[in-house]
């Protein structure tokens, strides 16, 4: 949050806000709908990092995501990759930016054509930048980068309905890792699989991490994975970022009640403890993005809730060394 | 509970078999799967995609359609048989009613184009015959049930007026409109948020205590599992694999499935700095391995494990299907 | 590099692919008895047109004076040279409508092609690029469809004349619109799907995503689109003709004969029905082709359409089943 460090970051986000339009209500139509995305998000990632990006549905954290890869118009704020700012990047210079910066698909299924054999899938990011002329000098370094993700050697001729959920996953992340990029924002990438092949997925990332010195900003709707893969944990609800903290600060010591809920929501695989565990199931429902309320986003689920809560919006304050939270009651 | 009365179990799924006819051949989806589920249990199945587990419950509610087809194997509600010929007008008048459903998205199941209070008050008054004042007054008592605040208010309401978890408690106040006897849930909170994930567990485990409903609950988390279920049974590649009471199951998983399976799930009260995961990939159903689908990925595998071993039973009332597990347990030794 | 060799050689193994999908293909035609039909009879009608001059046993424009208003064959008065008859410039019937599926099928064939080229090409750009493209695109096609097509076309081909070329330029500017507004509808779709937002991300260039990316999911849809439209041009073109603004003597159509015999109808019933009989077979086999390609196009349908198949055969085959029950106990 301070721009004056030695080395300046890998990505910097500062104060953004992404609105979305969503038509216009009233009767004339005089009144112009935003949906509050995202709103005045700070955050740094160092190269060789992760930053997990913890947040339910709506909450903007896919947004953000797309706002640093610059998939989104940004309202406001400003955002810098390897101490350039890239705001408002033109169309090519956003190509350019390709070659550093990947994205990771949550839906492993949608996300690769299926009409096209792996090869093709995994050697286009080579081909459009011009890497490589043809698919033919393109087959050694696919198969490495096939062989990397641990895929057979074969697999790039094939088509992707021969390969299952986990498999089509590492062939994304070939995608992705073809240009070499330092940096990948994996959005929710082993959500939609199956629980055993989850943790290959999540290790492979992992060893990828330490060898091409990567950095991610890793997407998750709950607390469960993140924690083997972040080293840093940034908690959103409804467009702001609630809570940043180092992992062992949020799991150990978390401070908005809103990381509490999250935590104590995730159901613990032991009937025992699990019985004998506070739930914190705060009853309500996350705030309409078209009409956020006045001050602290979460007061409408929020046993903590005061009148000031309601009045103004709590600022990103840092509680220890590292662990920033927004709330007036903690 | 009435099962010791009885000694009738409330469903018998035995040998059920389910084969689905694709143009790349034949996709065995259950092999053989046999489970019970007694009055006022509550019975998790846990797998993956692909296991078999949505498809077992699917065949009990008549939900199999081309290209599926059941194959073999019975499916028994209080002892009569819901597969023969006689069962067909007897599956009629149970189905909906006695044993009712709710599903994964509560978006796709609901009608977007008719309210909240159409589609229960439908219920009722075709199931239960109920004029339309009294099926009405029953709606707002359903939502009141469910723990839904303003039910008058939320009858009038459109699904698309609702949050994820408001239309999944609608789904489940239909599910309950006619006083079933069995409910069966298939990954009824996995579209949702863990926050609200949490109130809807918490809704499904006071409903059952309070109504003394029998639920049978297929998810993939074993976390949910631990939460609800009295009995678990654990699903791979078409076959139940384990099967035995939550406690015991999870504080000592016996097949190196539900072992592994139990590793991999994430802890919040552990820590490690890396997820343990299971090698390989599930088998193919379309021509799954002639002994323990499991053995290829299997750390323990033997010779053995070509051939098959029926599910064993333990003392217990565990069973489980895996013979060097079995043996290694009665022997006392840990399989490592 | 051994992974590298193995890629190559793993993709040159999977070359033949494509003929085992037309075998199989070719099996589930079989299958569908009616699909079967439309394939068959299409296959003649465009066989027909293309050696038409080589089994048309007369040239289509003869005329003999001293052989008019000739019954078919089967009439007392007919002959087997005449197996249709004549008409009532003493040209043989037979041989006009051989010669006349080449014209249908020939403006068919241009129109389909030209429309659906600017179409497709029109919807593409309007769904892709979006904004002002859209928009301009969009309101011309809703404009054009507003006006009388048919209205349109009589004026044009009054004015400039009727001939061939007109007809495929009129008819292709009558019927762009659906393709436009097919493809545009299809691209807004395929547009949203994660495949299309990574290649984006990888950093293709718009071209290269619509070509590669966006275009071959369209070809199943459009395909069929373009059979049902080929059905309708054929039929629009015979109106035409009818009318006297399409095909003009000496050429021959089956519009045109319609058109003249309508004239002998209660003297020489055979001179509207065997064109019309034609244009009638023609319509009806491109669209069982259709109906059948939508199926195969939909790979859920084209599953159950086998599933359905396959327990049909296991129902009938009770010996087949006990085989199977009896393979599975051995597995036990």
């Amino acid at each position: 949050m301070t721009p004056t460090e030695p080395t300046p970051p890998l990505v910097q986000v500062e104060d953004l806000s992404v609105y979305f339009d969503a038509g216009r209500a009233g009767f004339w139509g005089q009144e112009r709908l935003k949906v509050h995305a995202v709103e005045g998000v700070n955050l740094e990632i160092r190269a060789g990092e992760t930053l997990g990006l913890v947040g339910e549905s709506g909450s903007g954290k896919s947004t953000t995501g797309r706002a640093i890869l610059r998939r989104v118009p940004v309202s406001s704020g400003r955002i810098w990759f390897r101490g350039k700012e890239i705001t408002h990047a033109g169309r090519e210079e956003i190509r350019g930016l390709s070659r550093h910066m990947q994205l990771v698909f949550q839906d492993p299924y949608a996300s690769l054509n299926p009409r096209l054999k792996i090869i093709d899938i995994v050697a286009e990011p080579l081909i459009v930048h011009g890497l490589v002329k043809n698919l033919h000098e393109a087959a050694a370094p696919v198969a490495r980068l096939l062989a990397r993700v641990g895929l057979p050697a074969d697999a790039g001729a094939r088509y992707p309905h021969a390969f299952s959920g986990g498999q089509r996953q590492r062939i994304g992340i070939a995608r992705a890792l073809a240009l070499k990029p330092e940096f990948i924002v994996a959005d929710e990438p082993v959500s939609a699989l199956d629980v055993s092949i989850r943790a290959q997925v999540v290790n492979l990332l992992q060893d990828l991490q330490a060898e091409y010195d990567l950095a991610y900003l890793f997407i998750a709707h709950d607390l469960a994975v993140v924690r083997h893969i972040s080293h840093r944990i940034a908690i959103m609800y409804a467009g702001k970022i609630v809570e940043i903290a180092g992992r062992d600060q949020i799991y150990d010591a978390p401070v908005h009640p809103y990381t509490e809920a999250l935590l104590s929501a995730v159901p613990v695989p032991d009937p025992p403890v699990q019985r004998a565990r506070r739930r914190i199931a705060y009853s309500g429902e996350a705030p309409d993005p078209l009409h956020p309320p006045v001050g602290c986003r979460f007061q409408s689920r929020c046993p903590l809730v005061s009148q000031q809560c309601r009045e103004k919006t709590p600022p990103l304050a840092e509680r220890q060394s590292g662990q920033w939270a927004a709330c007036w009651n903690r | 509970m009435r099962a010791a009365a009885t000694n009738t179990p409330l469903l018998e799924v035995e040998d059920l078999q389910v084969h689905f006819y694709t143009r790349a051949g034949v996709v065995q989806g259950a092999r053989g799967v046999s489970f019970q589920v007694g009055y006022g249990e509550t019975l998790g199945i846990v797998g993956e995609s692909g296991s078999g587990k949505s498809v077992s419950v699917q065949a009990v509610m008549g939900l199999i359609h081309t290209p599926g087809r059941i194959e073999g194997g019975d499916i028994r509600y209080k002892g009569r048989s819901l597969l023969d010929a006689a069962g067909r007008n007897y599956v009629r008048r149970v189905r909906g009613k006695e044993i009712s459903m709710i599903f994964q998205d509560p978006m796709t199941s609901l009608n977007p184009v008719f309210t909240v209070g159409t589609q229960i008050t439908e219920v009722l008054r075709h199931h239960l015959g109920m004029d339309r004042a009294a099926a009405r007054r029953r709606a707002v008592e359903l939502l009141d049930l469910v723990e839904i605040n303003a039910p008058t208010k939320r009858l009038k309401q459109y699904p698309h007026e609702l949050s994820g978890g408001m239309r999944q408690r609608v789904m489940i106040a239909i599910g309950l409109a006619c006083e079933p006897e069995l409910l069966i849930a298939d990954e009824p909170t996995t579209a949702l948020d863990v926050t609200i994930q949490a109130q809807i567990l918490e809704l499904l485990a006071d409903l059952q205590r309070r109504l003394r409903l029998s639920v049978i609950l297929i998810t993939h988390d074993l976390g949910v599992v631990a939460e609800l279920c009295h009995r678990v049974a654990v699903m791979y590649a078409g076959r139940i694999v384990e099967v035995g009471a939550a406690d015991t199951l999870f504080a000592d998983p016996i097949h190196p499935y539900t072992q592994g399976l139990l590793n991999a799930t994430p802890r919040l009260d552990a820590v490690s700095e890396r997820m343990v995961s299971i090698d390989g990939v599930p088998p193919d159903l379309i021509d799954p391995p002639r002994g323990c689908a499991f053995s290829p990925r299997c750390a323990h595998a033997r010779k053995g494990c070509a051939q098959r071993q029926a599910l064993t039973p333990l003392s217990d009332g565990r069973h489980v299907c895996c013979w060097c597990a079995v043996n290694d347990h009665i022997t006392g030794a840990t399989p490592q | 590099m051994t992974q590298s060799i193995q890629l190559e050689t793993a993709l040159t193994d999977r070359r033949h692919e494509w003929l085992a999908k037309l075998r199989e293909l070719g099996r589930e035609l079989w299958r569908d008895k009616a699909g079967l039909i439309g394939v068959v009879l299409m296959t003649a009608l465009v066989l027909m047109a293309l050696v038409a001059p080589w089994i048309a046993p007369h040239d289509p424009a003869e005329q003999d004076l001293t052989a008019r208003l000739r019954p078919p064959v089967w009439y007392e008065k007919g002959t087997w040279d005449h197996v249709f008859g004549t008409d009532h410039l003493g040209r043989d019937v037979l041989s006009r409508a051989i010669h006349g599926a080449r014209v249908s099928l020939l403006v068919g064939l241009l129109v389909v092609v030209l429309a659906g080229g600017f179409g497709v090409v029109m919807g593409l750009m309007a769904g892709y690029l979006g904004g002002r493209m859209d928009a301009f695109v969009m309101r011309w096609i809703d404009t054009q469809v507003a006006f009388p097509g048919l209205l349109l076309a009589l004026i044009i081909l009054a004015v400039i004349g009727p001939s061939l070329t007109t007809v495929v330029v009129v008819l292709s500017l009558n019927g762009w619109m659906v393709y436009g507004r097919m493809t545009r509808g299809a691209v807004l779709a395929v547009r949203q799907t994660p495949y299309v937002e990574a290649a984006e991300i990888v950093g293709c260039r718009w071209p290269r995503i619509i070509f590669r990316h966006i275009l071959p999911n369209l070809t199943s849809p459009l395909l069929t689109l373009a059979i049902l439209e080929f059905a309708r041009i054929v039929l629009a073109e015979a109106a035409l003709s009818f009318l006297g603004l399409g095909i003009q003597p000496p050429a021959t159509s089956w519009g045109l004969d319609v058109a003249v015999g309508k004239n002998y109808m209660f003297m020489a019933w055979w001179l509207v029905t065997i064109p019309g009989t034609a244009i009638a077979i023609t319509v009806l086999a491109i669209n069982l082709v259709a109906s059948w390609m939508r199926l195969i196009s939909d790979p859920q349908e084209r599953e159950k359409q086998f599933a359905r198949h396959m327990t049909r055969r296991l129902r009938s085959k009770v010996g087949q089943r006990r085989k199977l029950s009896a393979g599975q106990e051995a597995i036990k």
